[in-house]
């Protein structure tokens, strides 16, 4: 029986029989299976963004409770809402790697470690769209071993945070993975984006021992090189590379002439 | 190994020939994912859903594996499972598949499963080698429970995500040993695992492979 295994038509027989059969159970699975797995991925995004605005509780009806939250396509380099993209659907992660509607960036802009950037984002208003009481922004950026995603969510003066969360990253457990402790995020509401000087550069920074000033965080000890990367990815995306232009519109008391003069230079570059 | 009885084959792999502790494989999951008991429970099932039907299969088609493609065969059985366990935790237990992340994929590479199916059923009967894998499975997850349970207890101090020694954090008195939460740990607690084993079952201590010479000078070497 041995030796009749071993004929090369039985080996081609096994092997192509095998893998009809462990394909079809695979794609059975993938394909039965998938409309539960998208329910669940999208539920846990939407439970994110009700977490960092501070409106989750255990047990609540998220699909409920997010439909009050209007999402929004702005057009980073502007600033303006646009109507390009349905907020639904549009997925500002795909985007950024097409070359048609993403950018490339390097060396100084670069600080979140991205190398591509999307032209329009989704953002989540709570309450009155014209009127926000909170503006959601998706942020992401390299911490120590990875990608982390995530968002924070800011005051209707678009520079008091409310809260920061993050839903897929890789940190460390106990270390870098305490960007997800309730305590660490308990901190952030209050902090500001901006210090007083009016102009358009970020100034929110992960600091080591104690945090004094209105635009500073405690970082995570033991955690340096994530906490780095949440600062860094925190001054990218709300400069004017990220979200600044839009910010600039809900913040009074800003020198509109640096908001001018920021657009220019992104205009030169080409973007 | 010798007797092969259903209850040998299922309660054997527990203690007397634990895949973790006696046969020293599948230790990288064992590190990578017993941070919390929840977590290792999960992946004990998985394991265990993997390790019972790879054998199953395999056992069922033995005798028409051609040798020399035997290796990939078995890869390929046990792919399609890993895939099918990792889509069914996505679907149904989402946020401890967000956990369990690439360790789910990475069963694929448990030198337990592929020592079963090539070791075990590829000379059994289908119903001997389901058990034997069941018995294989449940012998990992013994460990990996263990494992998880001190963690979680010393590094996070809870049990099953249900606090049992108060945190100082949370305004608690216990000092969580951060030490825990990392991969060695894992490692120390295995070998004070195979420690006791070893101590309450002698046979499963190894012969030494070399004998050290007594020492023939009669003063220390200088």
């Amino acid at each position: 029986m041995a030796k009749s295994n071993n004929s090369t038509k039985k080996i081609l027989t096994v092997a192509f029989a095998l893998c009809i059969v462990c394909s079809v159970i695979v794609s059975t699975a993938a394909v039965a299976l998938r409309s539960k797995q998208q329910l669940n991925q999208e539920l846990d995004r939407k439970t994110n963004i009700l977490e960092v605005a501070n409106l989750y509780e255990p047990g609540m009806d998220v699909e409920e409770r997010f439909s009050e939250i209007t999402a929004r396509v702005v057009d980073l380099r502007t600033g303006e809402y646009s109507e390009q993209h349905d907020p639904e659907t549009y997925n500002a992660f795909e985007a950024a790697s097409d070359p048609a509607s993403g950018r490339t960036l390097s060396g100084e802009q670069d600080i979140a470690g991205l190398s591509r950037q999307e032209n329009f984002s989704t953002v989540y208003l709570v309450g009155d769209p014209e009127d926000p009481e909170q503006i959601i922004l998706p942020i992401r950026g390299q911490g120590l071993w990875g990608l982390m995603r995530g968002y924070i969510s800011l005051e209707g003066d678009g520079n008091t945070f409310v809260g920061i969360t993050y839903y897929d990253h890789s940190e460390t457990p106990g270390l870098g993975a305490e960007v997800n402790n309730p305590r660490w995020q308990a901190q952030w509401q209050g902090k500001k984006v901006f210090d007083e000087q009016g102009d358009l550069a970020p100034a929110i920074e992960l600091v080591k021992g104690g945090a004094n000033e209105e635009t500073e965080v405690d970082g995570l000890s033991g955690a340096t090189l994530t906490s780095r990367g949440v600062t860094n990815m925190l001054q990218f995306w709300l400069s004017p590379e990220g979200f600044g232009e839009y910010l600039a519109k809900f913040r009074s008391g800003i020198d509109q002439e640096d908001a001018q003069d920021a657009e220019v230079e992104l205009e030169a570059e080409g973007a | 190994m010798s007797a092969v009885t259903p209850k040998g084959v299922l309660t054997t792999p527990i203690f007397k020939n634990n895949p973790i502790a006696l046969q020293i494989l599948g230790i990288c999951s064992a590190l990578a994912v017993t941070t919390s008991m929840s977590v290792s429970m999960v992946m004990a099932l998985a394991v265990i859903f993997v390790t019972a039907f790879s054998n199953l299969f395999v056992s069922l088609i033995r005798h028409h594996i051609p040798s020399s493609i035997r290796i990939i065969v078995q890869m390929t059985i046990i792919a399609s499972l890993v895939i099918v366990v990792d889509q069914i935790l996505k679907a149904y237990a989402y946020e401890i598949s967000k956990q369990l992340s690439v360790f789910v994929g990475l069963i694929i590479t448990n030198c337990i499963v592929m020592g079963r199916a090539e070791g075990f059923a590829m000379t059994n009967t289908p119903g001997m080698s389901f058990l034997d894998g069941v018995g294989n499975g449940l012998g990992y997850g013994f460990i990996l429970i263990v494992v998880g349970f001190f963690r979680e207890l010393f590094g996070a101090g809870s049990v099953f995500g249900f606090t049992v020694l108060a945190p100082v954090q949370d305004g608690g008195w216990y000092v969580p040993n951060g030490l825990m939460l990392l991969p060695p740990s894992a490692f120390f607690i295995i070998g004070l695992m195979i420690w006791v084993l070893r101590t309450l079952n002698p046979e499963q201590i190894e012969e030494n492979e070399f004998q050290m010479k007594e020492n023939t000078q009669p003063k220390e070497a200088v």
